[in-house]
This record gives structure tokens, sequence and C-alpha cells, in this order.
């Protein structure tokens, strides 16, 4: 539980520290809100489905969450190459803590910047429709989180450098995104698309947190909570199962 | 109080180390020594839990590292041979993290970071980024870290690298003390031999992944009739570089290769 909490601690300092990572961090959900939210606004417009930054905002939010997990999970090589990884594997603590202290800093670093994305989707012109709402897109933000961190610390503990990371970024991070409904709805899309929507996890994300923002819902909020708790478990065991693995 | 049997790793082809056995006594500080590559470091892995063995056994204090992992885990302390801090905390962070890691009671925390940090010269320093250390403060550092769970055996893979005679001198005062006072058995490795000589009272020599030798230093030197531990060590793996596995016919075709011009 200690160990836990450290290795939290840990996370979030080092996010704390890093702060051209943050801001960095902060540009590319920016250029989507702006650029796609103002640019393709009148042409979502005039087909009749209404305000894109509505739209959109949860899938930026949703995408920023991706992102920073997945990143804070692969996080995981850069202490392997740094070294740190060997202090925490000789302590006396099991795998599965150490595990679950990194994923849930890593987490909480992530929501913490899907919130300020929030933010800034509100003051971009973002409303939701009712503010006691909040609480439960925060959830569904948390299980995005960890569930994204701990998919990143499985796909990190597979790996002794950045080589892979290029293909990790294109082959599933991106998919993952743009197949998510993130952009775009996901009502009368071609069969095909629909099914791999149906298969991306973030899918599930964005569609709880646009339901509870915004009131629109395409597999609707139950549906969401249970697919994305099972899998944030499913998840987490894989990872601490990969995690517990590394030799070094 | 470490006990190796017929310990085998294999990396792929690569065998690393190929079946030894040894065994260091409670109390005891031993120098385990080897030219570049002859599997020091992978035993010390497998000795503390970050590697298994291919075959052969160990044990730590009665304990197979790889069966009770975490109480094998609280009874030692570890210098890797490479760094294993995290440089974007300051150094108290990193002492704070360790002792929370290995729950070492809070009420001695602050008190036995200060001690260390204070022995190893860098409590002045201890609110400073480890990033901003010199190589030097990060050796001191990560050696001061080790010793804060009190650990019954101390491993320091090549503890002195990049540490200036000063520090040097200073570091293995050190352990002889913490090894006479607290009766902390020592297993190092270094590739100064005067240093090894000076402080070790028994030493394995492992050159190839086979230990080639063992015994006091004295018992080597009469072995090999030389004078000191690092004739002795010159004499027993003799004086080709062994990094990569070339045998000196490789060498040579090397050499006429790059004297002929050709790739
Ligand atoms: N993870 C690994 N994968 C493949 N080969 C490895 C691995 N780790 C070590 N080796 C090989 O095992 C052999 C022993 O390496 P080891 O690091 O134990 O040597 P060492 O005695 O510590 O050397 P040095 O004095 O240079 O530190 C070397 O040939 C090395 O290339
Ligand atoms: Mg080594």
């Amino acid at each position: 539980m200690n160990a836990i909490y450290i290795l939290w601690i840990r996370q979030l300092k080092r996010y704390v520290r890093s702060r051209a990572r943050v801001v960095g961090s902060l540009g590319q959900p920016l250029l989507f809100l702006l650029g796609l939210g103002f640019g393709l606004g009148p042409t979502f417009r005039r087909a009749g489905e209404g305000d894109y930054i509505q739209f959109l905002a949860p899938g930026v939010i949703g995408m920023t969450i991706l992102f920073t997990a997945i990143f804070s999970g692969i996080e995981l090589i850069w202490d392997r190459q740094f070294g740190f990884l060997k202090e925490t594997l000789v302590a006396p603590v099991s795998r599965t803590a150490i595990m679950f202290g990194r994923t849930l800093g890593g987490a909480t670093v992530a929501v913490f910047q899907g919130l300020i994305v929030l933010v800034i989707c509100l003051l971009a012109g973002f409303r939701v429709h009712d503010l006691r709402v909040i609480p439960v897109a925060f959830v569904f933000m948390i299980l995005i989180g960890i569930m994204f961190t701990a998919l990143g610390t499985a796909i990190a503990s597979t790996m002794a450098d950045f080589q892979g990371f290029q293909l990790v970024m294109n082959f599933l991070v991106m998919p993952i995104f743009f197949l998510s409904g993130a952009l775009f709805p996901l009502t009368n899309v071609p069969k095909v698309l629909g099914f791999l929507a149906a298969v991306d996890p973030l899918s599930y994300g964005v569609d709880g947190m646009r339901t509870s923002f915004i009131g629109i819902a395409h597999f609707g909020m139950a549906t969401d909570f249970a697919v994305l708790s099972i899998l944030t478990a499913v998840f987490l065991a894989i990872g601490s199962y990969m995690f517990s693995r590394i030799q070094l | 109080m470490i006990r190796v049997e017929q310990l085998v790793k294999t990396f792929g082809e690569v065998k690393a180390v190929r079946d030894i056995s040894f065994q260091v006594e409670q109390g005891e500080i031993f120098a385990f020594l080897g030219p570049n590559g002859a599997g020091k470091t992978t035993t010390i892995k497998m000795l503390t839990t970050l590697l298994k063995p291919t075959s052969g056994t160990v044990e730590l204090d009665g304990l197979d590292p790889t069966v009770s992992s975490n109480e094998a885990r609280k009874r030692f302390g570890i210098v890797f041979q490479d760094p294993s801090l995290d440089d974007q905390l300051t150094a108290y962070e990193n002492m704070g993290l360790h002792a929370a890691l290995y729950k070492v009671p809070r009420h001695v925390r602050r008190e036995r970071i200060e001690r260390l940090l204070k022995l190893f010269e860098l409590w002045d320093r201890r609110d400073d980024g480890v990033k901003q250390f010199s190589g030097g403060m990060r050796r001191r550092l990560e050696i001061a870290r080790s010793l804060l769970h009190t650990p019954k055996i101390i491993f320091l893979d090549e503890p002195t690298l990049g540490l200036d005679p000063q520090t040097r001198n200073q570091m293995w005062t050190l352990v002889k003390k913490l090894n006479q006072d607290e009766g902390v058995t020592v297993f190092l490795t270094t590739h100064y031999m005067e240093e090894a000589e000076r402080v070790a009272q028994r030493v394995a020599i492992i050159d190839h992944g086979q230990i080639i030798a063992q015994g006091t230093p004295q018992e080597l030197k009469l072995q090999t009739g030389t004078e000191s531990l690092e004739q002795a060590f010159l004499a027993l793996t003799g004086s080709a570089i062994r990094d990569e596995e070339a045998t000196a016919a490789d060498t040579m075709r090397a050499m006429a290769r790059i004297w002929s011009g050709r790739k």
C-alpha cells in the first residue's frame, strides 16, 4: 500500500517538474479542437448534426487522456534505460504493487491533462448541459486513464528501448483514437467502421463522456460503464502480468 | 550467507555463466573479480532476483531468492554497476522513496537519511535534483541509499567506478568499518585489484563464465608465484582483451583486413 502510494507520488512529482511536457502535450488537443472544431464546424452544422465543438470536445478530452496515459505507461522504458527500474525491482515489494503505483500515477496525470483540456474546451465555447454530470464524466475519464496506462505499461514491459515506439503509435494508438468516434458520429458509418469502433475501447470512453456532458449517446451509458470497467480490470491484469515477467 | 551451486545462465547462444559454485560466509568481504564480460554482473543479478537462473541454485541467508523473493530482498542492499537513481527527484527524495519501499520505520527515517547523507557528504545538496549531480556525487548517493535499510548483505557492483582516489579510499574505509562494526557481509566486484586486495578477505576469479580460482589474496599470490593480486589476476586470466569472445586468430584477421584496406 505504502509502495503504491510512494510510486504514485513519484509519477506526480515527475509530471509537475517537467513543465515542457505538460505544455507540449496540450498542443495536439488544442490543434484538434480549434483547427477541426472551427474548420469543420460549418460543414457539420449544414449536415444537420448541430454544433461541432459540442460534439468534438469529449473526443478531444478522450484523445488527451489516451495519449498521456499510453505515454505514461511507455515511460517505463525510460526508467529501464535510466536505470531507476532496477531500484524498484529489487525492493521488497510485489511487482503488482509497483505496477499499480506506476499505473495510478500515470492515470492521475492523464486525467489531470484531460481536465485541463476540458477547461480549454469550456473557454472555446463548449457548453455542458448540466454541471452536475461532470462527476459522471470524471468517472469515465478515470477509467480510460487507468485502462490506457495499464495498456502502455503492458506494451513497455516487452520493449527494451524506444525502437518499437513508433510502431505502437502508428498501428495502435492512432487507430484507437481515429476509430473511436472521437471526431465523427458513429451513426450511419459503414459497417466495417462501425465494427471497428465497437471493438475500440476508447469508443466507450468517449461515448460515456459525451453522454454525460451533452446527452448524446451511441452505446448508452450503462454499456459504456460496464465495458470500460471490465476492460480496465483486464488491462490491469495483463499489465501486471507482463510487468511481473520483466527481467533485466 | 551466500551459496551458489552449479549456477548457469545463458542468453540465447551466449553462455554468460557456466556452472559456477562458491560460498560467502557471514561477515565476510568477498571480491568477485574477472575481466569484462566474465559474468560478474549476471551472477549478481541472479543473486538479487533480477534474473532467473537457467539452472543451478542460489541461496541468500538460507532463502531461495527465486522463490521467497521479497524476504530475500529485505536482506540485501545493492549498488548496481549502472546508474539507478531517479534524476528528476532530489537526493533526499531518492532516499525517502527507498525508505518507503523498504518500509524503514517512519521515526528513524529522517535521522537515518541525514546520517547517511552526511556521511557521504551530500547533506548540503540534499534538496538539489540528482540531475545536477556529478558522477561521483551520484555514485555516493547510490551507496548511501543501499545502506538505508540496514541490509545484512551488500552487493557492490563496481561501486568505485568513476570515483576519484579520495572518494574511493574513503568509500572502502567505510565498507570495512561497516563490515567490522555491523558484521555486514559484502559481495563486491571491481576492476581495481589493489582495492580488492586491500579490503577483501576472500576472492574468486571468474573468466568466461567460469570460476578459475578462489581463495584469500595471499593464497592466490602463492598459487601463481606473484607479488600482488593484480599480477596474480593477470597470470590467471591472461592479458588478452576479453570483451568480445575474439580469439587471437580473429584479432589477427581483423588487423589484416584493416591493413589491406578492405571492408
Ligand atoms: N541481457 C543480456 N542479453 C544477452 N547477453 C547478455 C545480457 N547480459 C549480459 N550478457 C552477456 O553475458 C556476458 C557476461 O556479462 P556480464 O555483464 O555479467 O559481465 P561482467 O563480468 O559484469 O562484465 P563487466 O566487467 O564489463 O561489467 C557478456 O558476454 C554479456 O554480453
Ligand atoms: Mg558487470
